[in-house]
């Protein structure tokens, strides 16, 4: 116990290693509120988690939709690592999917016209919303560096000005022939699809894509100067500074790798899920992310799993409304109170760490 | 009242703030505890008032022992203190500050608080106006607001830490006497400073500390010299300078100011020549700190003129001037000079060259190795440096220096460090002197500066108010000179 809590108490934030009785009694203790809440709504419990279960992994056509939820959430997991990373919360990933999935209708309305063949056009608008992205996160980096505002209010306003975009573009210039409708522009033909076999499902691409990021980001992380570089401004910018680095520079560098691949995320909602630019392109999915990566301890390789059981949640309680008359959010609260459960959990280890080392910490008065 | 305070220590880990410290404190005392910065006043004040957990040690008061863990039971017995800060709340107005804490009934009786109020205020000259917001008021009348709130607490020893500092000498004045009217009355006064003149004028007993114990104690009249040795010790027995010929100056600062810290730099002019050390000597926040950082480039001058052999460095920062081989080594190690969670590896490979994308963690864990054997680190290449102890971080530090430096920027390089650390960390600094470089150090330690500088400055509120020979100058002068006396 000894040795173990001062491992934990040296290491802090990313060298948490969760133990396995931890992790036991947040999953029991998110367990049992989740259950409550089903008992107070009425709802029958156990067939309510049948229903998540089945709902997911029921059959393989439930599990290539978790799986097309997971590779956006996977993407925007990737690029919150590398914010985290250097120490920012950039809440303004849910921006950054939509402008992604912005300017990557805006290359592939701009080249169906011309003679380039739907793959070459797709490769295009996957550039274009990793630019897109990244160039929306840049200017909360930039807010952020310069300008001395606190990354999490410009990412939160900056979402606000993208939905904004997202729907003016819906009912202004890009709308229907004819009427602008919610349900979002008009649907691209299917040459401009990242289409999926019809036995599999998922498109082959699209699980390149997250897989690729994956990989990519690990490695970055790992082993490159970036890494390094952004690990050391996270964890004390006054002394990365006096041993020649630029904090913030390396922080705007953050939000690109961030902005990019969120950007990636949203030009896959348009080219491999919904075909077009809808009000609600981005589903969340930025702001789940924030909770996987947090849920996931800030560990990349932890990233993936938790990913995929959050999918499995969001894609499993859609159909709790029409078996059990449940309101579809409960997923989202299981997905709350885990995140809750387990930030809690980690907190009062170090303070009960703290105490242990008794140091003093008494408020005045 | 009568209170004693016995064998009262506190440890922080391996620092022990206050070791074995006995006092008595007698009804209708004005008593002064004096000491230098890090003597450990502070720490036994608020081990007194409550806000500290002793490690060790009991408070007696009356002969009673008592045993009380917060300040709000240390005032229920009577024991209030005045912090260097106030600890009031800015925003409401003065008597809305009088009132909170005071045990009341459930419908304040704002009418009799204000009343109550009026008549403490007038009984000791102050001129408070209940209704006004604490925010608009001088750092002494707030000091005013605090004192009326613990008298009318029931507050019979009465501390006040470092209280003139901030406030005008008029105010002082109201304030001296008000103490000695308390006296009067009865009440014990605790005044914790490090100015010399601020417990003479007031007190009638002094308590010295100096490194967590009581070095002695005296009553009036004082007799000054006496109280500079309990505070800053006898003078070190031989100096070992490197004593070598200085060279051409490496930094030049002409008539810099700058803001920061509690009192900024002012108007300072000075040059650093090679292979010299200097020593700088003054309070904590007397200006050293300012500038250090301003001759590292990590402050920009607000005016005058920077230059580093020869060249202007105007517009410069720290990376630049590392360029020119200046380096600055920061005393909070694990704040500002390493990076936690990094290992010594990690930080080895933050100073690599960069040829490819990859690190060269192999390299830097062999680089690692190599300067854990020539330094002398307790630790190994994959050891986290918070995990190291003081003395190892140091010489962790040391060791990122480069083989000849220009010039060496030192906060307080030997800060919590043994004997046999101390002695190793200056010969290497020296070896760096004698090959030519400038260094500069500064240390509350006057014994250190007396024994390693060839050069001492002296700040005083911003002001370099002494620039003398080590040689030539003695602790006693040294530490008159700190006092604002030169």
């Amino acid at each position: 116990m000894g040795a173990d809590d001062s491992a934990v108490q040296r290491t802090g934030r990313s060298g948490f290693r969760p133990r396995v009785q931890d992790v036991l009694l947040t999953a029991a203790a998110v367990f049992a509120f989740t259950t409550l809440l089903l008992i107070a709504s009425d709802a029958p419990p156990l067939q309510a988690y049948h229903q998540l279960f089945l709902g997911s992994l029921g059959s393989w056509a439930k599990f290539a939709q978790v799986v097309k939820v997971w590779i956006p959430l996977t993407l925007c997991a990737c690029g919150l690592l590398f914010t985290f990373r250097i120490g920012l919360w950039n809440i303004g990933v849910e921006g950054q999917v939509m402008l992604g999935a912005v300017f990557s209708t805006w290359a592939l309305r701009a080249g169906s016209d011309s003679p380039a063949s739907g793959a070459v056009l797709i490769a295009l608008s996957l550039s274009a919303s990793a630019l897109g992205g990244a160039l929306w996160a840049a200017v909360a980096g930039f807010l952020k560096t310069k300008g001395g505002v606190n990354e999490i209010f410009a990412g939160l306003g900056l979402n606000f000005v993208a939905q904004g975009i997202v729907l003016w573009l819906i009912f202004g210039p890009w709308k229907q022939p004819g009427v602008a409708s919610m349900s979002g522009t008009e649907t691209f033909p299917t040459e401009l699809w990242l289409s999926a076999p019809a036995l599999l499902r998922i498109p082959p691409a699209a699980l390149a894509i997250a897989a690729a990021a994956l990989a990519a980001s690990g490695l970055i992380l790992h082993f490159t100067w970036i890494g390094l570089y952004l690990k050391a401004v996270g964890r004390n910018p006054a002394a990365a500074f006096l041993y020649g680095l630029k904090p913030a520079r390396l922080m705007v560098l953050a939000m690109l790798f961030a902005g990019g691949f969120a950007g990636l995320a949203g030009n896959l909602q348009v080219t491999a899920v919904y075909h077009r630019l809808i009000p609600a392109i981005s589903s969340n999915y930025g702001y789940l992310a924030l909770l996987v990566v947090m849920l996931a301890n800030y560990n990349i390789w932890l990233t993936a799993p938790v990913a995929l059981f959050f999918a499995c949640l969001n894609v499993g309680s859609i159909q709790l409304p029409m078996m059990l008359q449940l309101d579809s959010s409960l997923g989202g609260v299981i997905q709350g109170a885990l995140v809750l459960a387990t930030l809690g959990m980690h907190g009062w280890r170090q303070i009960k760490t703290a105490k242990t080392a008794s140091r003093p910490s008494a408020p005045p008065f | 009242m009568q209170v004693e305070l016995v064998d009262i220590r506190k440890h922080y880990g391996a620092v022990k703030a206050n070791d074995g410290v006995s006092l008595t404190v007698a009804p209708g005392e004005l008593h002064g505890i004096l000491g230098e910065n890090g003597a450990g006043k502070s720490t036994l004040m608020k081990i007194l008032a409550g806000f500290t957990a002793r490690t060790s040690g009991s408070v007696r008061v009356d002969g009673k022992p008592v045993d009380y863990r917060t300040t709000a039971e240390a005032v229920g017995h009577g024991v209030g203190m005045l912090y260097q800060d106030p600890l009031d709340f800015p925003q409401l107005a003065v008597l809305d500050n009088f009132i909170l804490g005071q045990a009341g009934k459930i419908a304040l009786e704002r009418k009799a608080f204000k009343a109550r109020f009026r008549e403490l205020a007038e009984s000791f000259h102050f001129r408070l106006d209940p209704e006004t917001p604490v925010n608009r008021l001088t750092l002494g009348e707030r000091q005013q607001v605090e004192l009326l709130r613990l008298l009318a607490l029931g507050t019979r020893l009465l501390i006040l830490d470092e209280p003139t500092t901030g406030i005008s000498a008029g105010q002082k004045e109201v304030l001296y006497a008000a103490l000695r009217r308390l006296a009067v009355e009865g009440k014990s006064v605790l005044l914790v400073s490090h100015k010399l003149e601020d417990v003479e004028a007031l007190c009638d007993r002094v308590t010295v500390l100096r490194l967590g114990r009581v070095t002695g104690a005296m009553e009036r009249p004082f007799d000054t010299e006496r109280l500079l040795e309990m505070m800053f010790g006898t003078p070190p027995p031989a100096p070992s300078r490197t004593a070598q010929p200085a060279g051409s100056a490496v930094l030049v600062m002409d008539r810099v100011s700058s803001p920061g810290g509690r009192s900024g730099l002012v108007d300072c002019s000075v040059a650093i020549r090679q292979g010299e050390v200097v020593g700088l000597a003054g309070l904590e926040g007397s200006g050293q700190e300012v500038f250090l950082r301003v001759a590292g480039g990590l402050k920009p001058p607000l005016s005058g003129s920077v230059k580093l052999s020869g060249r202007s460095m105007s517009g410069c920062d720290y990376h630049l001037f590392n360029k020119m081989g200046v380096y600055f080594v920061p005393a909070a190690r694990l704040e500002e000079g390493l990076i936690p969670e990094l290992t010594i590896t990690e930080h080895m490979a933050l100073q690599e060259e960069r040829r490819s994308f990859r690190v060269p963690y192999p390299a830097a864990a062999e680089n690692a190795a190599r300067r854990i054997e020539a330094f002398r680190i307790k630790g190994r290449p994959q050891t986290p440096v918070e995990a190291l102890s003081g003395g190892n971080q140091q010489r962790l530090l040391l060791s990122f220096l480069p083989p000849d430096p220009r010039l060496l920027l030192l906060e307080n390089p030997t800060r919590g460090l043994d004997m046999e650390s101390v002695n190793w960390v200056w010969r290497h600094l020296q070896s760096c002197a004698r090959k030519g470089a400038g260094i500069v150090f500064s240390s509350p330690e006057l014994d250190e500066i007396l024994m390693v500088a060839d050069r001492v400055l002296v700040f005083f509120n911003g002001r370099l108010i002494m620039d003398a020979a080590a040689a030539e100058t003695d602790a006693a002068r040294l530490a008159s000179a700190i006092a604002g006396k030169a």
